[in-house]
């Protein structure tokens, strides 16, 4: 039998060889420090969410039926006739939301370590790249089911680019193919969630993979190994503080995967809905023009970036504002790289400035989020009593966009200008679990 | 501290409580919505499920569908054979297969009411079961309705009140108007008694919220029972899985 594989891999080896270079660049000789915790799962599980989209996605569209007329029975159709359908469709549903928990863990954790830094800039533009189609992604998937939310959630974010001077109007209905979202709209978003942007995200994903293990992977050191001493147990000139991707990593990240996987199957088979977090009780109402939803908010992972467009208000006789903050609250974080002059990567060694600032922007993103979603609408009054909502959750809203860019000015002021006191870092890496 | 201990203070706990907060937040918000009574519904209770049926099909199905529903799918699911499915449930001639649709004509239904009476198949997922349940407790007797009756969860609802000869009648008590404005009901008082007792037909209302919870997602009987042996399996794997990763990082230092 051994030998069947080797005479296999021989007469592969022979016509394409560089194959096996490849999978050993990739996987068993790309050594990756050995000090990766907890934070370090999420870039394989966000692989793993993306292969389970995919897979569903693809059973889930054998029985869609990408009409305004049918597409919400099919969904019912799916849930109720389609064999284990009702599986396939809540492992997507909840795959989406648990897609955007893992990217945004992934993002922190480049945050806090420092990963976006020389030489990694690149890693991280790509990164940033997946993470603004992600939205497109999630953002048309959402519309499919043509519920209500679908419906109205998918006039609001398109109603976006109205607020552009001059063209918005006409940009409006070149987009939605109708002047309503409608039979045109659905059919366009259907073909760029199922092929255009998945297809463009693979690409980036594995351009994101390739730029990573080009430059070497970060660690909660921040120290880089490949400027340490050379030499470990599989290869003379390697560095001393790598271990083999696989199968160290590979192995370590199939524990991370059998705890992701207990969470999502608890939430797919014990609370699908997640009290209405992950799917929407006003989507369970088929979409319909003449019927507002009492409140028309987006679903949780946008809420922050939504609550942004709410919370600058028009002048200038054009509410444009607004979108260009929502689309300036991404565009900082592409350009992160450039923000942060500091010397050092990792946050165990960087100043308390910069702690407590990285602390008041993660607290601005749930602040923001708890606008968007209306947490802060319903709050107020219970805390507050009966005051002007409005006035307050502006109040609120405001501070939290003001800490959520000020954080980015700050950064760039507290390291440009030297006033950061930064605490020497290590020579190799220290710790591992 | 140990490490374990750091670990824990350094990422565990952070996490947990990040989690924590999401779930409270749901739950907060599922307490909120505003005065609603607890429906108390359990889909996983066949009789009560049969109950509800029964009542759906007595008293609901004359004018709301439920599209999305096999008799035959109602009959597996509830433990009813297919003869006590037809003869008790099908008033309406439909085949087994068949979904359940109601034989009013939508075009006669909006002449009497105003607006066709929605399909309920997906009520209790677009409403809550809170909602339902509160909503069936909650109609009243109101002489400027044109159906005679009104509803505080649903005000001015076309919907008259089929059930009232189980709960009796209700009336309601106003609060004084403020100048300008509709007097708001202040409560509602069961003026005449109807042939169930308050808690019976708490009960009552109770067995069809749960008949159309279920019939909001079927699945919902069974996604726990498939959910448990998964979540096992993978407890076992990745149990497996550590152990794995200690055995291949042993030599890790």
């Amino acid at each position: 039998m051994a030998n069947v594989f080797t005479n296999i891999g021989d007469w592969v080896t022979e016509r394409a060889p560089n194959m096996m270079p490849a999978y050993r660049k990739h996987m068993t000789e790309y050594y990756a420090p050995k000090n990766f915790n907890l934070w370090y799962y999420f870039g394989s599980l966000a692989l793993l969410v993306l292969v389970n989209q995919i897979v569903t996605g693809i059973f889930l569209t054998m029985n869609y039926n990408p009409s305004a007329a049918g597409a919400f029975d099919s969904v019912q159709y799916i849930m109720r006739d389609v064999e284990w359908g009702w599986l396939i469709r809540y492992m997507h549903s909840t795959g989406a939301s648990l897609f955007f928990v893992v990217v945004f863990l992934h993002m922190f954790r480049g945050m806090m370590y420092g990963s976006y830094k020389k030489p990694r800039e690149l890693v991280w533009l790509l990164g940033m790249l997946i993470f603004l189609v992600l939205m497109a992604e999630a953002f048309m998937g959402y519309v499919l089911p043509w519920g209500n939310m679908s419906f109205w959630g998918a006039k609001v974010i398109v109603s976006l680019f109205g607020t552009i001077p001059v063209i918005g109007g006409q940009l409006v209905e070149w987009i939605m193919g109708d002047f309503l979202p409608a039979d045109a709209t659905l059919n366009r978003f259907f073909a760029l969630h199922v092929i255009a942007l998945p297809i463009v995200l693979l690409l980036l994903v594995v351009l994101h993979i390739a730029a990573l293990h080009e430059v070497g992977s970060n660690n909660p050191d921040g120290v880089e190994i490949k400027k340490g001493p050379k030499g470990n147990r599989w290869d003379a000139l390697k560095p001393a503080d790598g271990i083999p991707f696989h199968p160290y990593y590979t192995v370590k990240d199939l524990v991370g995967v059998g705890f992701f996987l207990l969470i999502a199957a608890f939430i797919i088979f014990f609370a699908p809905t997640f009290g209405g977090w992950f799917l929407e009780h006003d989507n369970s109402i088929m979409a319909n023009n003449l019927v507002t939803p009492a409140e028309i908010k987006p679903v949780w992972y946008f809420t922050p970036f939504y609550a942004i467009v709410r919370m600058i208000p028009s002048f200038a006789g054009t509410a444009v504002w607004g979108v260009l903050a929502m689309f300036g609250a991404i565009a900082v974080l592409f350009l992160l790289p450039w923000f942060d002059r500091g010397k050092v990567k990792s946050i165990r060694h960087r100043g308390t400035g910069y702690k407590v600032a990285l602390g008041l922007f993660v607290l601005s993103f749930f602040g923001l989020g708890a606008v968007g979603a209306g947490i802060t609408a319903e709050v107020i009054p219970e805390w507050f009593g009966d005051v002007d909502l409005t006035t307050y959750e502006n109040a609120f809203g405001r501070l939290m966009t003001l800490i959520y860019f000020g954080f980015f000015a700050f950064l760039w002021a507290y390291t440009h200008f030297g006033w950061e006191k930064t605490k020497p870092v290590p020579e190799r890496v220290t710790t591992h679990d | 501290m140990t490490k374990r201990q750091l670990l824990m203070k350094r990422y565990i706990f952070p996490v947990a409580l990040a989690f924590g907060l999401i779930v409270g937040s749901a739950s907060a918000q599922a307490a909120e919505e505003g005065g609603l009574l607890p429906a108390g519904t359990n889909v996983q209770d066949q009789a009560s499920l049969q109950r509800g049926a029964k009542l759906f099909f007595n008293y609901c199905v004359g004018c709301h569908s439920l599209k999305y529903m096999r008799y035959s799918r109602i009959a597996s699911d509830l433990g009813l054979s297919e003869q006590e499915v037809m003869q008790n449930l099908n008033f309406t001639g439909a085949r087994f297969e068949d979904p359940v649709v109601s034989h009013m004509p939508a075009d006669l239904a909006t002449k009497w009411f105003g607006k066709a009476p929605p399909d309920l198949s997906l009520e209790v997922s677009a409403k809550t079961a809170d909602w339902v349940y509160t909503y069936l407790n909650t109609f009243y007797l109101d002489p400027h309705s044109p159906v005679g009756w009104n509803n505080t969860t649903l005000p001015n609802a076309a919907m008259p009140f089929p059930l009232w000869e189980l709960q009796g009648m209700q009336t309601a008590e106003m609060k004084p108007a403020k100048p300008g404005e509709d007097p708001a009901v202040e409560k509602l008082v069961l003026s005449q008694p109807g042939k169930l007792t308050p808690a019976q037909y708490q009960q009552a209302t109770r067995d069809l919220t749960s008949f159309l919870e279920y019939a909001s997602e079927p699945v919902a009987l069974e996604r726990h029972h498939y959910g448990i042996w998964v979540l096992l399996f993978l407890a076992f794997f990745t149990l497996l899985a550590a152990m794995l990763k200690k055995e291949y990082w042993k030599d890790v230092h």
